[in-house]
């Protein structure tokens, strides 16, 4: 009889979903030659992963907007219109014949933000040109005195709190009662609970959630297609699912930079705390789309910990212990997290390196490559560091020498993915050309 | 208590700072006083940074004990602030980017370093650059920028500076997480720098040549 996942060990709960990975259920390939490409193109990565020699270096350039560029399209054309996101992602793909592609989700469906009328970025035809990719606008989402509440009932938090404020259309929020109420008939406890769902602010609220709830499937549609018809021509997902560190989930879009480090001296014991009790529900985040998409590797995007962004001392105090329990609870989960350190992590590396042997990607931006390969080589597969600014203004020669001295300093025994150290956007094709070619060539074992 | 705000400023004593200030205060003392004490420590955070002993949680710190005595010492004072010495510098994020917080540790730096610091902002419209260094004849400017399409902001800025004839008379340095000495030459910008202190460094250089 088949286990479930509730009785399977962390090692069968792994290879669970790399066998889905690596055949993956509902598909048909285009081809026999598909099928055998996709299988090979999984095992190189699984190889890296594992510190072992693949039969040579995996590619994966990092994509932002770079296909819809490429294509003829702006940012704005594909957030908006899911057909040329689907038509300009899968021509990357098909002519560059990267290793993985890394889905077309870096895209957000631009029409579900303008349903619910979002705060928290500007994007292409709103706040941004059409032309360019979106941005954040860091804020106080969250005051300094409400780490309580957020302590209390992280999801009440959201639904009254962070979600009105960012936005605008779900203002009705803030009146709901806590679901949590519904306990029980007697003392009319449920029926009390349900009040604001009567009330007009609030059954706004909803009707644009079903809106954009229409949208949203609309775009998984795309999303899931995509991920299919790449699947069926021998391209695997790279990214079975994504979370954030629970330093940067509090840092980037609930108290911002600014907010985050009065806090480290104000009240430190607090934000830890917060943390603490965001550490589980990230882990989920992650847990759980890696499980849908039959992919075990979780990404994570690093941002306020990076060298400069706060001392060893205050790395090691706040930023390290729930990221590694956040590792950690991911590969408990089976998982392979793939922590993306961007900027620069050369004062860290001696510190991440306290993981399990062959369990974790460590991807890097700007990092010095070969002293990450000595500290980090006998625990952790490495990648990135392909620099973004060659690939923006030098020429396919530049490109090449850099891909050439990367794997001199990074693949020896295997271990190494070769990615970009920035996300690739308007960039000329030829130079990911280049990436991509070169790595087959210099990256034969 | 002690008595030395600079000092308790500086080793970033929040409470102790705030309540010297008061005390002050109440006891009738001059308030450019209060704040040139408040500038000498703000002196020795940034000294502290460029020593790699303090980082940026301790930079923006300080601003913010800074924020809270500029509160309570500005409705007692009558005349202006004190004159910055070092020279004048623009600076802002370029056109198209909204990343603040590298531009902000450099405007901290060259202030407390005694220059007189022009903060445009971010997502800094290339015209603002050109009018700013009309208006205030300021010598070095200073481009931020971290993403990628800011490389091609910085180079349309410069080129702006440069139709409107103004390159001759101005240094321009750029810096942002993905600068490197390859933007520098397609930006046709002077020079980039690393961190804060680098860009403290150009600025003092171009300052006393002229
Ligand atoms: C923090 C951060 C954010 C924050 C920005 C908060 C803010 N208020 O600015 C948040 C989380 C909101 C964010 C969001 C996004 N970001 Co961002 N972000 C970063 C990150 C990790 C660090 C940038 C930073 O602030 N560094 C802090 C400074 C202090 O560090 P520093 O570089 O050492 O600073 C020194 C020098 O740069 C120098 N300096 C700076 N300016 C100047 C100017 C002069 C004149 C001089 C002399 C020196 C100088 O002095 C500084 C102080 O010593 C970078 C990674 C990177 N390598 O740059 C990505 C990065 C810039 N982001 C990126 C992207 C793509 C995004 C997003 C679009 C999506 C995403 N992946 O999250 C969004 C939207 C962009 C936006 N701005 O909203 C990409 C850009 C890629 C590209 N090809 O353009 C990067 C490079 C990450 C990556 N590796 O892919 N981001």
């Amino acid at each position: 009889m088949e286990k479930t996942l509730e009785t399977m060990t962390a090692d069968e709960k792994k290879n669970d979903l790399i066998s889905k990975w690596l055949s993956p259920p509902g598909i048909k390939f285009n081809s026999p030659d598909a099928e055998k490409d996709y299988k090979a193109r999984v095992q190189r990565i699984l190889d890296a992963i594992n510190l072992k020699k693949p039969d040579r270096v995996p590619v994966f350039p990092m994509m932002g907007f770079f296909p819809a560029y490429y294509a003829g399209y702006t940012p704005y054309d594909v957030m908006y219109d899911y057909d040329k996101l689907m038509s300009s992602f899968s021509k990357y793909v098909l002519d560059f014949q990267p290793d993985a592609h890394g889905s077309v989700t870096i895209s957000p469906p631009g029409k579900l933000h303008d349903i619910v009328d979002y705060k928290l970025y500007a994007w292409p035809g709103h706040g941004v040109a059409k032309e360019h990719s979106y941005q954040c606008l860091e804020g106080e989402y969250m005051q300094a005195n409400e780490y309580d509440a957020l302590i209390d009932d992280p999801t009440l938090f959201f639904l009254t709190s962070f979600l009105p404020r960012t936005m605008g259309a779900l203002d009705g929020l803030k009146m709901l009662s806590p679901f949590t109420n519904m306990t029980e008939m007697y003392g009319g406890f449920t029926g009390a609970a349900f009040v604001p769902l009567g009330l007009p602010p609030v059954q706004a609220a909803l009707k644009a959630m079903l809106d954009a709830g229409n949208e949203a499937l609309k775009w998984i549609g795309t999303v899931a297609g995509y991920g299919a018809a790449m699947a069926s021509a021998g391209f695997p997902g790279f990214f079975g699912g994504g979370t954030k560190a629970p330093f940067d989930t509090i840092g980037d879009t609930l108290r911002g930079t600014r907010g985050i480090i009065t806090d480290m001296y104000r009240q430190p014991a607090k934000l830890i705390r917060a943390m603490e009790q965001l550490t589980p529900i990230m882990v989920k985040m992650g847990v759980a789309n890696a499980r849908v998409n039959g992919c075990p590797i979780v990404f994570i995007p690093l941002h306020k910990g990076a060298d400069g962004f706060m001392s060893d001392e205050q790395f090691k105090k706040f930023y390290w212990p729930t990221l590694k329990a956040l590792i950690d609870g991911l590969i408990a989960e089976g998982c392979i997290p793939f922590p993306w350190a961007e900027g620069g992590y050369n004062s860290r590396l001696k510190v991440i390196k306290d993981a399990p042997k062959g369990k974790v990607i460590w991807g890097f931006d700007t990092t010095n490559m070969a002293e990450a390969k000595k500290i980090l080589g006998d625990v952790a597969c490495i990648g990135g560091n392909m620099s973004i600014a060659t690939l923006s203004v030098g020429t396919p020669d530049d490109v090449k020498a850099s891909v050439k001295k990367l794997v001199a300093d990074c693949a020896k025994g295997g271990g190494y993915i070769m990615m970009s150290g920035a996300v690739i956007e308007n960039v000329p094709p030829a130079n990911v050309k280049a990436m991509i070619d070169a790595t087959k060539e210099f990256g034969v074992y | 208590m002690a008595k030395d705000l600079s000092k308790a400023l500086a080793d970033l004593k929040e409470d102790e700072a705030v309540a010297i200030v008061k005390e002050k205060l109440n006891a009738g003392a001059d308030p450019m006083g209060i704040l040139n004490d408040a500038g000498k420590g703000m002196e020795t955070v940034g000294a502290r940074f460029s020593k790699g002993e303090y980082f940026i949680p301790d930079l923006v710190y300080s601003g913010e004990i800074l924020k809270k005595i500029n509160e309570l010492v500005k409705p007692k004072l009558t005349g202006g602030g004190a004159a910055k010495t070092g020279g004048k510098v623009i600076i802002g994020t370029v056109a198209g980017d909204i990343h603040d917080i590298g531009k902000d540790i450099v405007v901290f730096m060259l202030d407390v370093s005694g220059f007189e610091v022009y903060d445009l902002g971010v997502d800094v419209p290339v015209q603002k650059f050109v009018d700013k260094i009309k208006e205030t004849g300021a010598p070095t400017v200073g481009l931020s920028g971290f993403l990628t399409l800011a490389y091609d902001s910085m180079k349309q800025t410069i080129d702006a500076i440069k139709s409107a004839g103004l390159r001759e008379k101005t240094k321009i340095m750029i810096g942002g997480g993905q600068i490197t000495p390859e933007i520098v030459k397609y930006t046709g910008a002077d020079a980039s720098g690393k961190d804060a202190i680098e860009g403290v460094a150009l600025a003092r250089k171009w300052a006393s040549v002229k």
